[in-house]
């Protein structure tokens, strides 16, 4: 891969590293107030379904991880395993689709 | 005390002297001992002896150290010493390593300056004060000891990987506004560049000269990133 687009995953990953930094908190804050405050699942359903905020703010979510898990799992792939090379390139592509694709996934069931 | 040594090649294994104690001996005194007076096929490398050439580092007791400037008294563990060449770096014979590797990635960081200006143009004016000046002073007493290198994981894990010292001396040129290498930043981006760095900072707390070339090699991050949003990378 050349500079220009190493440079391109680092920015990438610099920047949902910032939307994560926000998400989780917002994300743990949520679990803590859900917990504590005894919410059951229909609870939480009732406040999920058919909410476009919530749905906004966990699509959001996954997207930053499926964009910054794979190019930090990257380096772990070349100075770990010593893969590198395009059969890696594909492998991370993959993962990041693969998380996409169960994170969305999970955030539908609780939209619709 | 009880001084173990590497002796021979990659393949080789350590052997134990024992040398006299003195006060404010050095690790170097105790290598320098060894070769004058117990055994005189035991190669190292010094020269100023005063922690100006950076020829001298070694690995002591574990750890990456300048040894001219090291004091037995400070890393001497229950009076045993042992000491092996510098990592990352392959073994010529007993302490010495070959620097080549290192010194070719000076180069291909850019680690030189370029400079358009000729005698016919006036001086360049840097204010002593100003954030750019103060970047420069930063990282630029470099003695090319390697210390930082041999302290550094990822060179360990991405042999391709340029190493704390060639990007830090090429952050000292990139912060020079009188240089004019354009190439420069692409040759210091990506996988072998300042992009593999995994800030552990092992080379700023092991650099003898206390530079800190994390702090330039995040500079290097900033200034490429700039580079790549402006279209000029």
């Amino acid at each position: 891969m050349n500079h220009r687009s190493e440079t391109a995953l680092w920015i990438a990953q610099r920047a949902s590293a910032a939307l994560l930094a926000l998400c989780v908190t917002v994300h743990l804050v949520t679990i803590v107030y859900a917990v504590r405050g005894g919410l059951t699942a229909a609870e939480i359903f009732a406040r999920t379904r058919g909410s476009v905020g919530w749905l906004a703010f966990y699509t959001l979510f996954v997207l930053a991880v499926a964009v910054h898990a794979p190019i930090g799992l990257r380096p772990v792939l070349a100075e770990w395993l010593g893969w590198r090379g395009k059969s890696r390139e594909v492998f991370v592509l993959a993962f990041g689709v693969l998380l996409a694709w169960i994170g969305l996934r999970a955030v539908l069931a609780v939209f619709a | 005390m009880k001084v173990s040594v590497w002796r021979g090649d990659a393949l080789g294994s350590l052997q134990t002297f024992e040398v006299p104690r003195f006060p404010s001996q050095t690790v170097l005194d105790v290598v320098t001992h060894i070769q004058r007076h117990l055994d005189p096929t035991l190669a190292y490398r010094y020269a100023c002896r005063v922690g100006m050439c950076g020829s001298c580092a070694m690995t002591v007791n574990g750890q990456p150290r300048w040894t001219c400037r090291t004091h037995v008294d400070r890393v001497a563990k229950n009076e045993t010493l042992e000491v092996r060449p510098l990592r990352n770096l392959p073994v010529i014979r007993d302490l010495v390593t070959d620097m080549r590797t290192f010194f070719d990635k000076w180069q291909r960081a850019g680690g030189h300056f370029d400079g358009r200006s000729t005698k016919a143009d006036d001086f360049a004016r840097i204010a002593p004060e100003s954030a750019e000046r103060k970047s420069i002073d930063a990282g630029i007493e470099c003695i090319g000891c390697g210390v930082c290198y041999a302290a550094c994981d990822v060179v360990k894990w991405n042999p391709d990987y340029l190493g704390p010292a060639a990007l830090n001396r090429a952050w000292t040129l990139v912060a020079d506004s009188r240089d004019t290498d354009s190439a420069r930043l692409r040759a210091v981006a990506g996988d072998a560049g300042c992009h593999a760095c995994h800030t552990h900072m092992s080379c700023t707390e092991r650099c003898p000269k206390h530079i800190s070339p994390t702090a330039g090699i995040a500079g290097l991050k900033r200034a490429v990133a700039k580079a790549e949003i402006d279209g000029k990378l």
